[in-house]
């Protein structure tokens, strides 16, 4: 492949999405209530939608005979490029409204950034996702701040949550080879120079939800690189059955 | 108001006209801004539609639809989905607003107005049932992704706002 950089560094942006948006997903008929419910699967079928202008563009640079869909659901384990954050499982409503903004955060500075992109395709799509999760950040951090903010039992729970995931929030600031080239090439979007306004922001949100703000400085990583939790394998297991079963199906 | 220029031939917005959004029935595709161009070249229509959210499952149809609504009419036509320049509220016609209100979905506010609404829960959201602003938002995602679900304090009806997305 010509671009196998660009090709790479697309797949490594929209696993993010898409392993975000087969989690909440996850929640249909499952949320707390009908509205929380509803707004978790739009958040999914967002993320999703994201993922599709994504991979077609992928699809359209490896110039070959795979799809969209080849690239969504025919990878192996190890050739999923996403972080450990986004993998993580639904425990219970504060891990999953405490992943949704932990990630959120990130995602917006990012299209932000990527906006700016050179490549033409890639700053449109961020030019359209960054509107969508401007809507997903304010969902996840009013929740984050109503469940801190809440009973004493609500906030033991997100506080447990929030420690619980602090871990695999570093990752998200590690550069792959890929985004090294990409960067190089006015392409991608340098991480690294995201960290501190991430963690500024995440942080004062934190303190205005009277959370405690994780002081753990050891962090998981390895999800770039296809080294995943155990929890990945089961998600793909689910995503992956209808085209692992009757191959080629379609809808 | 963001300026794009959108082309459209004049034969064909009769045609196009007819085509509406399968979630919002009364609302043709015309009115919600998703046609940014349409011409012919060398007797093939070319059609350029643009999303209103990444995921809306309603784009694949609306894209048949034209498709199907064209050959009825004698075309053939190749349709193109864009993401640049990415669709905003504002591309909705004063007729659109007016069909959605028809429709019991609340049209959107400017900018400003919605984040007021959303963010810090200010009563400005016109009742589609009864006209009163007395309304709160009861969830930021609604129906479907455009939207967000909101209640009257006067009538308790509930129903869905459009939300602004620019």
């Amino acid at each position: 492949m010509k671009n196998e950089n660009l090709y790479n560094y697309i797949l490594g942006i929209a696993d993010n999405s898409l392993i975000l948006g087969q989690r909440m997903g996850e929640l249909c008929g499952h949320g707390p209530s009908l509205e929380t419910d509803i707004a978790c699967t739009n958040i999914s079928l967002d993320l999703f939608g994201q993922v599709r202008s994504y991979f077609q563009y992928a699809a359209k640079i490896a110039g070959d005979e795979r799809t969209e869909d080849d690239i969504a659901m025919l990878r192996k384990e190890r050739d999923y490029n996403n972080v450990l954050l986004v993998e993580q499982p639904n425990i219970n409503f504060a891990y999953s409204i405490g992943r949704q903004f932990l990630f959120d955060v990130y995602h917006l500075a990012f299209l932000a950034e990527l906006q700016k992109s050179s490549d033409f395709t890639l700053s449109a799509i961020a030019n359209k996702c960054i509107k969508e999760v401007s809507y997903h950040e304010r969902f996840s951090s009013d929740w984050v701040k109503r469940l801190g903010d809440g009973t004493s039992e609500s906030k033991e729970k997100m506080q447990e949550a929030i420690n619980g995931l602090w871990t695999y929030t570093d990752e998200l600031f590690h550069q792959t080879e890929a985004d090294k080239a990409m960067v190089a090439e006015n392409i991608g979007v340098d991480v690294t120079k995201l960290k501190d306004d991430y963690y500024k922001r995440v942080n004062d949100l934190l303190e205005e939800a009277t959370l405690e703000i994780p002081e753990s400085k050891w962090f998981q990583k390895g999800g770039k690189e296809g080294i995943h939790t155990e929890h990945l394998g089961y998600l793909l297991s689910d995503l992956q059955y209808m085209q692992r079963t009757y191959p080629n199906m379609e809808w | 108001m963001t300026t794009t220029e959108q082309i459209i031939d004049k034969v064909l917005i009769p045609i196009l006209e007819k085509v509406s959004d399968p979630e919002i029935p009364v609302l043709s595709i015309m009115d919600m801004g998703v046609v940014r161009s349409a011409v012919i070249i060398n007797d093939i229509v070319k059609v350029k539609i643009t999303p209103t959210y990444s995921g809306c499952p309603a784009m694949d149809v609306i894209g048949d639809d034209i498709k199907k609504a064209l050959k009825d009419a004698g075309y053939e036509s190749k349709i193109d989905l864009i993401l640049h320049p990415a669709w905003t509220t504002d591309w909705i016609t004063p007729r659109g607003r007016k069909a959605l209100e028809d429709y019991g979905i609340a049209a959107p506010l400017d900018a400003q107005a919605d984040k007021e609404v959303l963010l810090n829960g200010k009563r400005i959201v016109k009742c589609t049932n009864c006209g009163s602003q007395n309304t709160r938002l009861v969830s930021q995602f609604g129906s479907t992704a455009c939207k967000a679900q909101f209640q009257c304090d006067d009538c308790q009806e509930p129903f869905d706002y459009f939300k602004c997305l620019k």
